[in-house]
């Protein structure tokens, strides 16, 4: 196990790097499962974006990125219940991606701007990523809410599943409201508008309907998760606890 | 992997400025912008785009392999239409 002093500097890393890792690894499963080809191919590039990312936001948290990723138990992860779902079917796993997307994207091109030098370079790579990520997601969306009326119920079943996850990328506590008092990190309040927009404009696009604002779900940033975390990190974490040590 | 009744089309990537796009496979898609993804995810992952074009492979016409000898044989005895046919006299510094 890794004790780790989470300072809100720490914190403001470690989350966003689990964010990129949790949703990585969901992505990864689904090589050899994709509908086609192209699509496996397309999938694979955004979780190698994305655990890419991860590799440099665990460098700013702490001095061993793989101690961090493989020797956290899931109370000690800091990533958005969001990113943990289940892949479900490709409309669940497509609506996952965009949802996250379209606020990773602003958020990223707002650290660009960040008070901390190593933070805002991560965010001139992300920024590039995330961007296509989201289109990539976003025309997909489209796709599936207008294509057949399988895929419109799908993709509105994913849609209506995932909502009550989004409140919690929005959400500020202490640590991170320091860290944005420090203009080290980007004010999320001041993103939700062009979230908000990007989401409406998709779904109307896709003729899916925005569901309502209900209860939402947190508890992702303070190592509360969803019981799916654990059986996913159980199988990323397997070799490295098995062998530690090991490698190729 | 089950390969779903969506259209063919052909990848062009221009690798570098100055030079032409160049045929490098092709992809499934349902349409041209998820096509152009799909080639951008498919054969630019290494570097290799500042570029990408797609075209349905329905558009391309081509030329039917058993018109071979029509089409391409009478160029073969011509060997005159090839710069290396003539010779330079010494007395040309500029060609």
């Amino acid at each position: 196990m890794i004790a780790l002093a989470e300072t809100p500097s720490v914190l403001f890393a470690l989350r966003r790097a689990d964010d990129a890792l949790v949703l990585g690894h969901r992505l990864s499963e689904w090589c050899g499962r994709a509908p086609m080809l192209e699509e496996e191919l397309a999938l694979a590039n955004i979780a190698l974006d994305l655990i890419g990312q991860a590799r440099l936001l665990y460098a700013q948290a702490g001095p061993d990125e793989d101690a961090l990723a493989y020797l956290r138990d899931d109370r000690a992860y800091r990533n958005l219940l969001l990113v943990e779902q289940p892949n479900g079917d490709f409309a669940h796993s497509i609506a996952r991606l965009f949802l996250y997307a379209a606020f990773a994207d602003p958020w990223w091109r707002a650290m660009t701007r960040s008070s901390d030098p190593g933070l805002a370079a991560i965010a001139g790579k992300a920024e590039k990523e995330t961007a296509y990520h989201l289109r990539h997601a976003g025309d997909w969306l489209v796709r599936l809410g207008d294509g057949t009326a399988e895929s419109h119920a799908r993709a509105q079943a994913a849609v209506d599943a995932l909502w009550p996850y989004t409140g919690e990328m929005f959400a500020v506590d202490a640590a991170e409201q320091a860290m944005i008092d420090a203009a080290i990190g980007a004010d999320l309040a001041a993103l939700r508008p062009g979230w908000e927009a990007t989401v409406a404009r998709v779904l109307a696009e896709a003729t899916l309907a925005r569901p309502a604002d209900g209860w939402m779900q947190r508890g992702g940033r303070s190592g509360a998760h969803s019981e799916h975390l654990g059986p996913m990190l159980a199988v990323m974490q397997h070799l490295p606890r098995s062998h530690p040590g090991a490698k190729w | 992997m089950s390969t779903p009744a969506s259209p063919i089309w052909e990848v062009f990537i221009r690798s570098r400025t100055g030079l032409a796009h160049r045929h490098v496979g092709s992809v499934h898609a349902t349409d041209a912008a998820m096509a152009l993804q799909a080639a951008r995810d498919v054969y630019t992952r290494r570097g290799e785009g500042l570029s990408v074009w797609v075209v349905p492979s329905g558009a391309i016409t081509a030329s039917d392999p058993a018109d071979k000898g029509m089409l391409f044989e009478p160029a073969e005895s011509k060997i005159y239409r090839h710069p290396t046919f003539y010779e330079v006299p010494d007395e040309v510094e500029h060609l």
